[in-house]
């Protein structure tokens, strides 16, 4: 798109020819996803999981629109027209597993798209606006997903649905009229039901505008690359089809594959046991936990167990889990290394190490009971990941020396790059 | 600015941490936490195999039937199945006759209005009604049961943490509470109506030994109606319950897991192909 | 694939000529795979729209008729829609049987729309084949229409006492659904 080598569309038929000078959709489309787009001709498989991120989002809407179609938002019936859907709807169980399981698949899909985007350093300049777009489409994710695991209506669902509503009755004063508001009563109910399943509809919608914003920024300055060097010439890029569409649909494979075997061999291993047992306002199930991927999250909630002078240890925890998405918002400027890539930059590499561990720590962590030492452990993990973002990243990216970076993509594919000096500077700016 | 404040934000959030985690520390050192009755006494489920187990499994029909025959001469006393349609038993292999007549013969009947006088009645239940509970309401199952409420079983071997090897081993795991319970948790010993099992997570459940001797049903096909076969069957009955559609969700899956490879495959090899000569 | 090979750069081997079919097949299997599970993928996603297990499963009624004294019917619901089930007086019988079958719309005896030795009882669907409403008729005191069977107010159609269209926009019949005897006053509805 913004390469003077791009390819632009060339209408063969009449047919095309007149729509292109009426309604250029196909254009659209080359220049977005296909010979129009160049994209850099490095790019490894962490690359992929944009393209299963928007997979996944699909088959979401797809399902999601389908169990709507036998689903009834109403806490008398909610939890058995869920089981209507599963015992006596066609393919029914297969569509609410594959929309169950399609939550989980795209979180991960979602997170290894976030980690990479961490160690490529793809927030940073001149793309700080597809980071930002994306953490919006994370947080509408993250509601999404949390308003969806209310709608069956089980013991999960209820008091999920009352400890997330819970974490706005810590702000001082206004808490808990804005909780009793949220729920459109003092406990969830159908008032509450029934909200969380109109935005449950709408809000994948929204996800979806969103991303349309953060594949239109990603075309501005184009895709990065596992060497964070900026592409140089058209030695560098290759057309988005068919070598990414190619491999993309082998990536798509892999990735059905996998979710397929957990949707008809285990469909129930990534969820909760007690949300089989219908919502009961006046029992608590013994452990009740989030979904598998709030876990981190949860976990920093939980770590704040002492009061901070005046402010109450839940007010801090509520504060702090708020505090470890936001904080995401600001690592472009946080991180002022000019080298983009992990793999030139030693010291970052060992704490961006160190980060991975300490996040699948928190995740099993926040799944875990309450008890010791697991919140002694979810404190320490705390206080890492805080630290890292917020402390570790500004500092190493002034003290750091990275190693030499390649002249070109051209030059680290082929050893030689012939547009250009070969063995170029050591130190690529940023931008 | 930026890094100054978030420094200072992350100083904030992470020196807070470490000063809990210390105070923690010293505490579960000074103090460690008591050893629970639960910790000390409570088992994992034993283990159970099950023709439906595993990506292969399917149901045993002949033990549906007989777990079935448990449930309803047995079990269905206080336990509702709520789920479950008369009509649904014909995947255990009944025809539709059989059918009718245990749905006509359920001791429970399925509540209705008289034609006549408009009053709330019972009637017998039809195929197509759902299985009655023996209870009208919760309130009416409690008064019944010491104020327990016995759950649903429908969705029993989901709803529980364990699954079926879990309701068997409770069903198997009556027994005298140990010696050293009473030594160590006097508080832990079960009180009046409840009794002593292992495998129910506060050691005291309020039902009463359902299965406790050998013969209370006795099958049709000749097997040996013992306690531990009796909790068998009625496990994998209740498997079913709880996920009819589980043969169709193996099958289904198979079909397109083998698709989905040769699908993969091929995508491999065009992806080969089209990056052919092209270093990357 | 043309990209393929004008996007050889830079120390690339060209693609020999003879190797372009083999490759192009590949692919064409590759896409044509997906097609293929994409169309699949269809099946369930429609067919989850027809009659659930549920649904299926209320599709026959049984009826108690012992309490229909002739010249009187009742109204009950088969498949959640109404049905009309009428006790035929002898005179309603001679009514229909008089009518020249070759004037009708719908050319149908009575015999033919009763059961052998049953013919009394005149078991049809609610239903006017117009255009869906519920004829009027069955219940006392309701109009029945210019000939004496069931009146459809929605647009006006008049049935006569076999339940045949005689008047007004219905194009047939009102249906009569597959039904028995289970015994001399148990009728079993589909």
């Amino acid at each position: 798109m913004s390469f003077s080598w791009a390819k632009h569309y060339e209408p063969k038929s009449d047919l095309t020819k007149w729509l292109d000078q009426r309604l250029p959709l196909p254009r659209l489309v080359y220049g977005a996803i296909g010979g129009g787009y160049p994209v850099p001709r490095n790019l490894n498989y962490f690359w992929n999981f944009g393209v299963l991120a928007g997979v996944a989002l699909v088959m979401q809407i797809v399902t999601g629109i389908i169990m709507a179609m036998h689903y009834a938002p109403n806490a008398l019936v909610a939890f058995d027209s869920t089981e209507h859907i599963m015992r006596d709807v066609n393919w029914g169980w297969m569509l609410r597993y594959a929309h169950a399981n399609g939550a989980s698949f795209f979180f991960i899909v979602v997170y290894i798209h976030i980690f990479r985007g961490l160690y490529f350093s793809s927030y940073k300049a001149p793309r700080e606006m597809i980071w930002l777009l994306g953490l919006v489409i994370f947080l509408l994710m993250m509601a999404t997903a949390f308003m969806g695991y209310v709608l069956p209506w089980g013991q999960m669902s209820f008091w999920g649905a009352k400890v997330i509503t819970g974490l706005f009755g810590a702000i001082p004063l206004v808490g808990e009229p804005i909780q009793t508001w949220l729920l459109g009563g003092f406990a969830p109910d159908n008032a509450a039901l029934n909200r969380f399943f109109s935005l449950h509809y709408l809000l994948p919608f929204v996800t979806a505008g969103v991303i349309i914003l953060h594949i239109w920024a990603l075309h501005i300055p184009g895709s990065s690359n596992p060497t964070g060097v900026e592409v140089k010439s058209e030695s560098d890029t290759v057309p988005f089809h068919p070598y990414y569409t190619a491999k993309d649909g082998f990536g798509l494979g892999v990735f059905l594959i996998l979710f397929c075997s957990v949707l008809f061999f285990a469909p129930n291993f990534l969820g909760h046991a007690d949300n089989y047992i219908p919502a009961n306002p006046l029992s608590t199930p013994a452990h009740i936990v989030p979904e598998w991927y709030f876990w981190p999250f949860y976990a920093i909630l939980r770590a704040f167990t002492f009061d901070f002078f005046i402010v109450p240890a839940k007010l801090l925890g509520v504060l702090a889990m708020f505090a470890s998405i936001l904080l995401l918002f600001f690592l472009p400027w946080l991180d002022r290394s000019p080298v983009r890539s992990g793999n030139y930059r030693p010291l970052f590499k060992i704490f961006f190490g160190i980060l991975v561990a300490d996040v699948l720590l928190l995740g099993y962590l926040g799944g875990a009971p309450a008890e010791e030492p697991y919140v002694m452990l979810s404190q320490l993990g705390s206080a890492y990941y805080f630290a890292h973002f917020l402390i570790i990243l500004p500092i190493i990216s002034k003290i750091e020396k990275p190693k030499p970076l390649p002249y070109s993509i051209t030059e680290s594919v082929l050893g030689k790059d012939s547009s250009g000096m070969a063995g170029g500077p050591v130190l690529q700016p940023a931008e | 600015m930026i890094r100054i404040g978030a420094f200072l934000v992350g100083l904030f959030f992470s020196g807070w941490l470490i000063v809990s985690f210390g105070v923690g520390a010293v505490a579960y050192v000074s103090e460690p936490p008591q050893e629970t009755a639960e910790h000390a006494f409570h088992l994992e489920p034993k283990k159970l195999s099950l023709a439906s187990d595993g990506p292969m499994g399917k149901f045993d029909r002949q033990q549906l039937q007989r777990g079935f025959q448990v449930y309803k001469e047995v079990c269905s006393a206080c336990h509702s199945m709520r789920l479950v349609s008369f009509r649904n038993l014909a995947e255990l292999g009944y025809t539709e006759d059989e059918v009718k007549a245990i749905a006509a013969n359920w001791p429970a009947q399925t509540p209705s209005i008289d034609p006549a006088t408009g009053e709330a009645t019972t009637r017998k239940p039809l195929p197509a009604d759902y299985i009655p509970s023996p209870h009208a309401n919760e309130t009416a199952a409690r008064a019944a049961n010491n104020n327990a409420l016995p759950p649903d079983l429908s969705l029993i071997t989901k709803a529980r943490h364990g699954g079926a090897p879990y309701v068997y081993s409770l069903l198997t795991g009556y027994q005298e509470p140990p010696a050293e319970l009473a030594k160590r948790f006097p508080d832990a010993m079960p009180g009046p109506g409840l009794n002593y099992n292992p495998y129910f997570a506060n050691l005291n459940i309020a039902m009463a030994n359902p299965l406790g001797s050998d013969g209370i049903v006795t099958y049709s096909d000749g097997t040996n109606a013992t306690t531990d076969q009796m909790a068998k069957d009625v496990s994998a009955f209740l498997v079913w319950t709880a996920e009819p559609t589980l043969e169709k969700r193996h099958q289904t899956g198979w079909a397109v897991l083998i698709f989905l490879i040769i699908a993969t495959g091929l995508g491999y090899m065009a992806y080969r192909n089209v990056w052919a000569g092209v270093k990357h | 694939m043309a990209e393929q090979v004008t996007m050889n750069q830079d120390g690339t081997a060209a693609i020999e000529s003879d190797g372009v079919r083999r490759r192009d097949f590949i692919n064409i299997a590759a896409v044509s795979f997906a097609g293929v599970g994409g169309a699949t993928v269809l099946i369930p996603l429609i067919t989850q729209m027809a009659p659930s297990k549920d649904v299926l499963a209320q599709a026959s009624t049984e009826v108690d008729v012992s309490a229909v004294e002739p010249g009187q019917a009742i109204k009950t619901v088969w498949r959640k829609q109404p049905m009309f089930i009428r006790n035929l007086t002898p005179a309603e019988i001679d009514a229909a049987n008089k009518v020249d079958v070759g004037s009708l719309r719908d050319p149908q005896t009575l015999a033919e729309r009763t059961l052998e030795g049953k013919t009394n009882w005149l078991v049809t669907l609610g239903v006017c084949t117009h255009l869906g409403c519920v004829p009027l008729g069955a219940a006392q005191g309701e109009v029945k229409g210019e000939f004496g069977g069931y009146f459809c107010p929605c647009h006006g159609s008049h049935y006569d006492t076999a339940a045949r269209i005689r008047k007004g926009p219905a194009p047939t019949n009102l249906v009569v659904p597959e039904y028995e005897f289970l015994s001399d006053t148990v009728i079993k509805i589909g």
